[in-house]
């Protein structure tokens, strides 16, 4: 294997034993109403690391709220700051206790409080600036592929993710997941109609069958909606349906046995593979599961992914706030087109005779140079999107996780 | 490079490996077909004939079923095969489930 894999890797340790591969400060903001005192704070330090991050609501939502609390202590964050209007429902005492009992330091500002969007916009930045110095002096110690952990998603499919990008992923998650690492696949939502394929990829009987079980949830909830996972661009790229989609995606997740499945901001408890169940429970109730691209990596990010594999075909251009975002373009033309926004070509598959092995090798090695600190390109375009809205779900049971 | 291929040997549908342009010839067992429209990378191509009903097998999985008779060497697409399980949305803003 070629050098990036020998160089010795360190990453930040945070007082839970957990690794990150950043050391950022996080400004949070916990209602729409406080996202512009946020934004403003962390605008001031646009080329520093802080970035922003944020639930709109000011109705109360067990999921919203469990996602806030996982993020806010994600492995990459050193500090947070959270921004409160004052009135909204968002628990944001608990918030700052999760945080401060994590280790980090914290500062919660209420603008109600504080006298309004100057004053509290002058505090938040006396605090990250205070933040950015005292994160300098968070320990720094080895670093193993055991401690990886990392998501992939796809956005912007065409016929040629199913072909190039995600099966090459699929064996970038085969070598991490033999090597002792972390990897977390999550496209349930898509893989309608393939039930058995999903479901016989468990490790234990139990678990099996609540994957079929996962499976089948998600095939009633997008049929109440009336709508799957597909996009118009993904037909003009050759698709046809939601089940050509979705064994496309289902590549995405290696070959591994199904070590366990998680829900959102569910840490997994071991290493191995893991399938998330990113579909609510109950009867649909808050609108469509995977609203776009950025909600679901905000999801990985909050299970503890480190880094997320992103593929494309069409050509997505988005990252994301905490973890750095690996662009694997599954389309060779869009490749030439899009090249500023991607970090690895997987079209060369189709136009240069590279196999799947090989195109596994370079993600796995592109996985370990960004752990290693390299930028990836959303990082370096200063790309940080984020979404986060209301869901409902049930714990996962004992069976997900033999 | 050939200009189709199959994912598995099962499929009854060829993936287009290097862009076609319209009136490019391919070859399919032996038997030349001409491309009526120009076809990007992954769009499919009937290797068989197929009946409405008939499922649309890629990736040794069926995909969904033809809605109407096509030929081979014909481009497999929404104007002429159909999800089994849920709608497809396009731009045109209609549900494309003939």
């Amino acid at each position: 294997m070629n050098s990036s894999t020998n160089k010795k890797l360190y990453g930040y340790l945070r007082p839970d034993g957990r690794k990150g591969i950043r050391n950022i400060v996080l400004v949070a903001y916990l209602v729409e109403c406080a996202h512009h005192v946020a934004r403003e704070i962390a605008h001031s330090f646009r080329s520093r690391e802080v970035q922003l991050i944020g639930f709109g609501g000011c109705y109360p939502n067990a999921y919203a709220d469990k996602m806030m609390n996982a993020l806010c202590t994600h492995p990459n964050v050193g500090a947070v700051l959270l921004v409160s209007l004052g009135c909204e429902s968002f628990n944001r005492k608990r918030l700052y206790q999760t945080v401060k009992e994590s280790g980090r330091p914290v500062q919660l500002l209420g603008i109600q409080e504080k006298g309004g969007t100057k004053k509290t916009i002058t505090e938040g930045i006396e605090f990250v600036t205070a933040a950015l110095d005292e994160i300098k002096r968070t320990p720094v110690v080895d670093l193993d592929v055991s401690d990886i952990v990392a998501g992939v998603v796809s956005g912007g499919s065409d016929a040629t993710s199913g072909i190039t990008a995600n099966p090459a992923v699929g064996k970038a998650f085969d070598i991490l997941v033999e090597k002792g690492g972390t990897a977390i696949f999550e496209n349930i939502g898509e893989m309608i109609g393939l039930d058995d394929l999903i479901s016989g990829r468990g490790t234990t009987p139990a678990l099996r069958d609540e994957l079929r079980k996962a499976m089948e949830k998600s095939a009633r909830y997008y049929t109440i909606m009336g709508h799957g996972s597909f996009a118009p661009g993904n037909a003009d790229g050759g698709l046809t349906t939601q089940e050509e989609k979705g064994m496309g995606a289902y590549y995405k997740g290696g070959t591994a046995s199904i070590t366990g499945m998680i829900k959102p901001a569910d840490i997994p408890p071991r290493k191995g593979l893991y399938l998330m169940d990113i579909v609510p429970d109950g009867e649909p109730r808050f609108g469509f599961p995977n609203p776009n691209d950025s909600s679901e990596i905000a999801e990985l990010i909050a299970s503890g992914a480190l880094c997320v594999l992103f593929t494309t075909g069409r050509g997505s251009v988005v990252g994301s706030a905490i973890a750095p975002i690996i662009k694997v373009c599954a389309n060779p033309d869009t490749y030439a087109r899009m090249e500023d926004d991607m970090d690895i070509n997987a079209g060369k598959i189709l136009t240069e005779g590279v196999s799947l092995d090989e195109m596994g090798n370079e993600i796995f090695n592109k996985i370990i140079s960004v752990a290693g600190g390299s930028q990836t390109c959303s990082e370096e375009l200063g790309h940080q999107e984020f979404v986060l809205g209301y869901k409902t779900f049930e714990p996962v049971g004992p069976s997900c996780l033999p | 490079m050939s200009k189709l291929m199959k994912l598995n040997p099962g499929d009854n549908v060829y993936i287009v490996r290097v862009p076609l342009q319209a009136n490019d010839s391919v070859e399919i067992d032996g038997k030349s077909y001409v491309i009526k429209q120009s076809l990007g990378f992954g769009h499919k191509i009937a290797a068989t004939s197929l009946h409405p009903g008939d499922k649309i097998i890629k990736f040794g999985i069926p995909i969904g079923s033809a809605t109407e008779h096509i030929s081979a060497g014909e481009h497999v697409h929404l104007h002429n095969m159909k999800s089994d399980y849920l709608p497809t949305y396009t731009l045109n803003n209609e549900f494309v489930n003939k």
